[in-house]
């Protein structure tokens, strides 16, 4: 038995512990918003936090993950800085298939919490690894900007 | 709003005047959604259409997807039920707002006979019809009991452009919420009660069959419930994917390999070379092009090769399938449903009533969903299981058994006059034909596709020209007084081919103007000044091209090293014009920081889909023009994930700039043509930055290193 806990919710369930996080989160938890897109870290889809750091759930076993605080697509729009990813997102109508949209989401929210103010560079270096095969990469970097941009959303 | 989870309105409170409006008493008006969404934004374009002509906002208009019905919802110009092929709002400009219009003009009907006035002293706006002299409104729920007993009106009048309020502005995406909080159900987040998860192996090489499974192992991990053997697959069968996987991996399998054991690209290729020695059938004759050519002052020759690709959709294939005795259910992602269950039907033996498609949001289609392999592939492994079974493949089973783009060989040459004009056009293509093999698998369905088609399309079919497969090629927007363009069909042994996103355009508009390209250099004279001259009869073309050329500051200086390329498209009802620019390393890398893109998609339902869409089709071409290479040995494909089949990231994406002509010809199609322009666009921009000439995809910086 593993002890999780998720979106504040702490979870039991009976899986093996090199059991890859996402499938925990998919097959066993149902939360199904977070995607397999490659099962080798090269895409970023199936992107969530533990203790607010962006993981590959792909490659993460479930049992690096006890103890700790997961955070999924679910539930990002919780924090500051998913709420403002999720709403320029929609300000730009970034979304096509919306596969990876999960991921990318995850990610720009991890950027944003850890940098406020990133830089073209920085979204290169914390975006590279989320593939979109729908191409909606100049929007996910304008909203990125945009979620930035207003300064009283940080607190400051 | 998306309405897919309400319940299903009581048949006896609906006021259903034709297949796609459904008004309840309550007002909801339920659109009977015909197409899929895969991202083009097929969702919001569509309810436009109808909300425009019923006077509804586009809020109050919720979705619900249409039963698999080809009488009912094929699209006019395919002839089936069917997403593809960028037709979605041709094909459905007309069929929807008549739909939104005919309900319109009875609950306007219904309600004059309420009020005992004349029709024509009302009018209806935002889901009411009003009566003009004295104010009085009733609502559309309040008025469906009537208007269900009224005839409905042989012909309706449609609005002219002028009047339009939904049409040409800038709607949201109505499946975004959903989208960015991970509420969106793709068919791989399907869940139905006692379901179980399989993953699947096939024969590594193609046309291979199993040979023998050891499973011992596998069944005592964990999780693993059953192992299903297939003639040419093997599938795990577990409580969650994990252990599926696990299990698969600890098979034992003896594979049969087949007659494809030692084949290689090279083979495939050398077939196609010789195919293109022979003559072919002809697309195109006018004029006299051999004649033309031996009195040409110059003659320009070359071939062009374009590789197999895979489609690699963010959500790789899966499909969800339910068997019983009597009935079958099916959870998927799909672009064809009504194939979906004709297969499902011939593989079970039942009759079309009883097999079910719960089609869901495809994550990514591309032309991937447009097959039903592996929902076959899903029925029959299901048909082994008691319970409901969600087959999902694998990336890596995803890249290895695809239906790939074909790999083509064009030969092509051109006879320019004093001036540098061509005078003479020759173009043979060599390659699979994707549209009679498809066509072939529908049977009987294939005879509407063929109705669909019309006369054209027929007597192609019976000259065994693939129409398809020379679009772009056939008919280039320039003078070409003399123009012979063949179709040789030579298929892979062993590759199954499939659409790809651009279909035969992808291929053909890219031969077609790194030709024109090399023309232009031949004659020396400027890319675009060049084009420009050779479309006096085409003044759309025209128009997008120097749109293209002028945002892009066509002509103004660049850093060595790098270059401008143009293209030129008219394909799919639309024109596109781009300009990308290219920068090329010493090491031979190429990047691509700045595409600038003209449209002329005719009438515009919602700008803001077209731009996203060139956006879109924009990144997709450059992956394929930098990256994209499926490569064959002994029999099996080379290339595993992402790792080895890349595709582009945001730091390799360029700014791109989208310009939209404002047009009232009818709509053309909009999810391909971008990707089809790119192509060349960047091939003739490493022309314009290094000199040396792009005639095999992908681009390889072998080819290009200075030092």
């Amino acid at each position: 038995m593993v002890t999780l806990s998720v979106n504040g919710k702490v979870h039991t369930v009976d899986v093996p512990p090199d059991m890859p996080l996402l499938w925990v989160l998919r097959d066993v938890v149902g939360l199904t918003g977070t995607k397999f897109g490659c099962g080798m870290a090269l895409c970023g889809a199936c992107t969530i936090h533990v203790d607010g750091q962006p993981i590959r759930s792909c490659v993460t076993p479930v049992a690096a993950a006890t103890g700790k605080s997961i955070t999924t697509i679910e539930a990002i729009g919780e924090t500051p800085a998913g709420k403002r990813v999720q709403q320029a997102w929609l300000d730009l109508d970034v979304v096509q298939c919306g596969y990876c949209q999960s991921g990318q989401i995850m990610a720009a929210a991890a950027l944003l919490a850890r940098k406020p103010r990133p830089t073209d560079a920085d979204i290169d270096a914390a975006m590279a690894g989320n593939i979109c095969r729908c191409g909606t990469y100049p929007r996910i970097r304008t909203a990125i900007k945009q979620a930035a941009l207003s300064k009283a959303a940080w607190g400051a | 709003m998306l309405g897919f989870r309400l319940p299903p309105i009581e048949p006896n409170d609906v006021f259903a005047p034709n297949a796609f409006v459904r008004i309840g008493r309550d007002g909801r008006v339920t659109l009977m959604m015909h197409k899929v969404e895969m991202g083009q934004g097929t969702y919001t374009s569509m309810p436009m259409l109808l909300a425009e002509e019923l006077e509804v906002d586009l809020s109050q208009v919720h979705l619900e997807h249409a039963p698999p019905d080809d009488k009912l919802y094929a699209d006019p110009l395919l002839g089936v039920q069917s997403t593809g092929a960028s037709t979605s709002v041709r094909g459905a400009w007309d069929p929807l707002r008549r739909a939104g219009a005919t309900a319109r003009a009875m609950l306007v009907a219904a309600a004059a006979e309420t009020w005992k006035v004349e029709p024509g002293s009302c009018r209806a706006a935002h889901g009411a019809v009003i009566h003009g002299p004295t104010g009085r409104s009733l609502g559309y729920g309040a008025l469906v009991a009537r208007a269900a007993t009224l005839p409905a009106p042989r012909d309706v009048t449609l609005k002219e452009p002028n009047d339009f309020k939904l049409i040409g502005t800038p709607a949201k995406r109505l499946d975004a919420p959903s989208k960015v909080n991970g509420t969106a159900r793709f068919g791989i987040d399907v869940s139905v009660p006692g379901m179980k998860v399989a993953t699947v192996a096939a024969c590594p090489v193609f046309g291979g069959k199993l040979a023998s499974v050891e499973d011992s192992k596998a069944k005592a991990i964990q999780g693993v419930r059953q192992v299903v053997r297939l003639d040419d697959s093997v599938a795990v069968v577990a409580d969650h994917m994990w252990a599926a996987k696990q299990g698969l991996a600890a098979l034992d399998i003896g594979w049969d390999a087949g007659p494809n054991a030692t084949l290689s690209t090279a083979d495939i290729v050398q077939q196609l070379a010789a195919a293109s020695q022979r003559a072919g059938v002809v697309a195109r004759q006018d004029g006299d092009p051999a004649r033309a050519l031996a009195g040409a002052a110059r003659k320009v020759e070359a071939v062009y090769e374009v590789p197999f690709l895979a489609h690699a959709t963010m959500e790789p294939v899966n499909c969800t399938v339910h068997v019983r005795p009597d009935a079958c259910d099916i959870w998927v992602g799909t672009q064809v449903p009504a194939f979906a269950q004709t297969a499902a039907a011939k593989l079970t033996g039942l009759p079309l009533s009883r097999v079910r498609v719960h089609n869901h949001f495809l994550g990514g289609g591309f032309g991937r969903r447009l097959e039903v392999d592996f929902i076959r592939q899903a029925v029959r492994i299901a048909q082994q299981v008691a319970s409901p079974v969600k087959v999902v493949w694998t990336r890596e089973e995803d890249i290895q058994h695809d239906m790939y783009r074909p790999y083509y060989y064009d030969r092509i040459a051109a006879g320019l006059d004093e001036r540098g004009r061509p005078i003479a056009w020759s173009h043979r293509i060599a390659g699979s034909s994707i549209e009679t093999r498809w066509v072939g698998d529908l049977f009987p369905k294939n005879l509407r596709v063929i109705r669909a088609g019309g006369i054209h399309r027929l007597r192609a079919m019976i000259k065994h020209l693939d129409l398809d497969a020379v679009e772009g090629a056939a008919e280039p927007p320039y003078s070409l007084p003399n123009i012979r363009v063949e179709y040789v069909r030579q298929e892979p042994p062993g590759v199954p081919t499939a659409f790809w996103r651009g279909v035969g355009p992808t291929h053909n508009i890219f031969v077609v103007e790194s030709f024109i390209d090399e023309l232009a250099a031949a004659a020396q004279q400027d890319a675009f000044e060049y084009r420009r001259a050779l479309l006096d009869g085409s003044p759309r073309a025209r128009a997008v091209l120097e749109l293209a050329a002028r945002e892009a500051g066509w002509g103004t200086p660049l850093a060595p090293g790098s270059g401008r390329g143009i293209s030129l498209l008219h394909a799919f009802g639309s024109y596109v014009a781009q300009v990308a620019e290219v920068s090329v390393s010493k090491q031979g890398e190429v990047r691509v920081p700045r595409v600038v893109c003209a449209v002329d998609c005719g009438v515009i339902v919602n700008p803001d889909t077209v731009k996203a869409q060139m956006e879109s089709g924009i990144i997709f071409g450059i992956s394929a023009v930098l990256f994209g290479e499926i490569t064959v040995k002994d029999g099996r494909v080379e290339q595993h994930n992402f790792n080895d089949y890349r595709v582009l990231r945001i730091n390799e994406a360029p700014a791109i700039e989208v310009h939209l002509v404002k047009s009232t010809e009818a709509p053309g199609g909009v999810g391909e043509p971008g990707t089809s322009a790119v192509m060349p666009a960047v091939a003739n921009a490493v022309y314009a930055a290094t000199g040396k000439r792009i005639r095999k995809l992908p681009v390889k910086p072998d080819r290009l290193r200075s030092a």
